[in-house]
């Protein structure tokens, strides 16, 4: 008994003052190929701004707003908070559960994407490669973060290249 | 009882060690100033800024960061992953000398100072194969 509590109170002290960053957090993983694959879509004519600018007319169609961009670089992000509950789900979980279940629900969230337009090399100012990257946060009714995750469903890149590819044309038509 | 109480009260006591006044934060520079720059700096072969700036944006997408903020004239990118905990990282590139430029990391993940070599190790491994080029130690 005696020993487990000198035991916990070394955990506590350790867990206390410091906790490590992952090992595998700043190193490529197997599946990094394939998931810049998934977040990535090529596309041939007109200028990077052309594109960064097609870019930012499905993020706004979408209901993000611009957060920061540098053209130069063809860097742009924007974000979004949106409910990520509906009132009346929280509120069926409270009758069925109690109140404090539901509070610490999934209230509202933080939706950011970030844009990157890259040249194809040896094809530069032909053909350009677009990668989007989505991540959450997600916080319940006491105000806690109750989640920080990327987003990777590719139906969700799927979707964001459509209304890209739709865009790309209007802008290249200037409608 | 005492045999319960004692180790609280140390638990307790050393806790407290880990107390300080919250606001020298602002201020704090690790425990060697000359040492964290070498872990968090290398040197590359190139002195192409922009090329170099799309590849440490391209890296850090692989990684699965977002990017929060870029800036070709000042050199800076400013990203944040996401995942299950909070990792964030500025990477500067500036010239270092007439063929070579230097990049600078530096991270924060939660809420503490990343000072350990191995994280940034593992960072400038991932970007130099983007980069098709060897990361060279600063002195």
């Amino acid at each position: 008994m005696r020993k487990l509590l000198w035991t916990a109170l070394a955990a506590v002290v350790l867990a206390g003052c410091q906790g490590g960053i992952p090992d595998e957090a700043l190193a490529l993983q197997p599946d990094s190929l394939e998931r810049r694959q998934l977040e990535s879509r090529r596309f041939a004519g007109g200028k990077e701004a052309d594109i960064l600018a097609a870019c930012s007319g499905v993020v706004q169609d979408m209901g993000f707003t611009i957060d920061e961009s540098e053209t130069k670089l063809g860097v742009m992000v924007a974000s979004k908070n949106r409910e990520a509950s509906s009132a009346g789900s929280r509120f069926a979980v409270a009758l069925l559960v109690g109140g404090n279940a539901a509070n610490s629900m999934d209230k509202s969230q933080k939706i950011r994407i970030c844009i990157v337009v890259k040249p194809v090399p040896g094809k530069e100012g032909q053909e350009w490669v677009v990668r989007s990257t989505f991540q959450r946060m997600v916080w319940n009714s006491y105000g806690q973060l109750n989640r920080l995750e990327g987003l990777s469903d590719p139906e969700l890149h799927k979707q964001f290249f459509e209304k890209l590819s739709k865009s790309v044309f209007l802008e290249a038509q200037k409608i | 009882m005492n045999k319960i109480l004692l180790p609280l009260f140390a638990a307790a006591t050393l806790l407290v060690g880990c107390v300080h006044n919250s606001t020298e934060s602002a201020l704090e520079v690790g425990s060697n100033q000359v040492e964290l720059r070498q872990i968090q700096s290398r040197a590359f072969d190139t002195t192409d800024k922009s090329k170099t700036m799309r590849t440490v944006i391209s890296t850090l997408q692989d990684l699965g960061f977002v990017i929060d903020k870029a800036d070709l004239e000042l050199g800076t990118v400013t990203a944040t992953k996401l995942d299950g905990y909070a990792l964030r990282m500025s990477v500067s590139v500036r010239p270092r000398n007439a063929k070579q430029l230097v990049i600078r990391a530096n991270a924060q993940y939660q809420e503490q100072a990343v000072t350990d070599p191995a994280p940034y190790q593992a960072f400038f491994t991932s970007l130099s194969k983007g980069m098709f080029l060897a990361a060279q130690n600063v002195d």
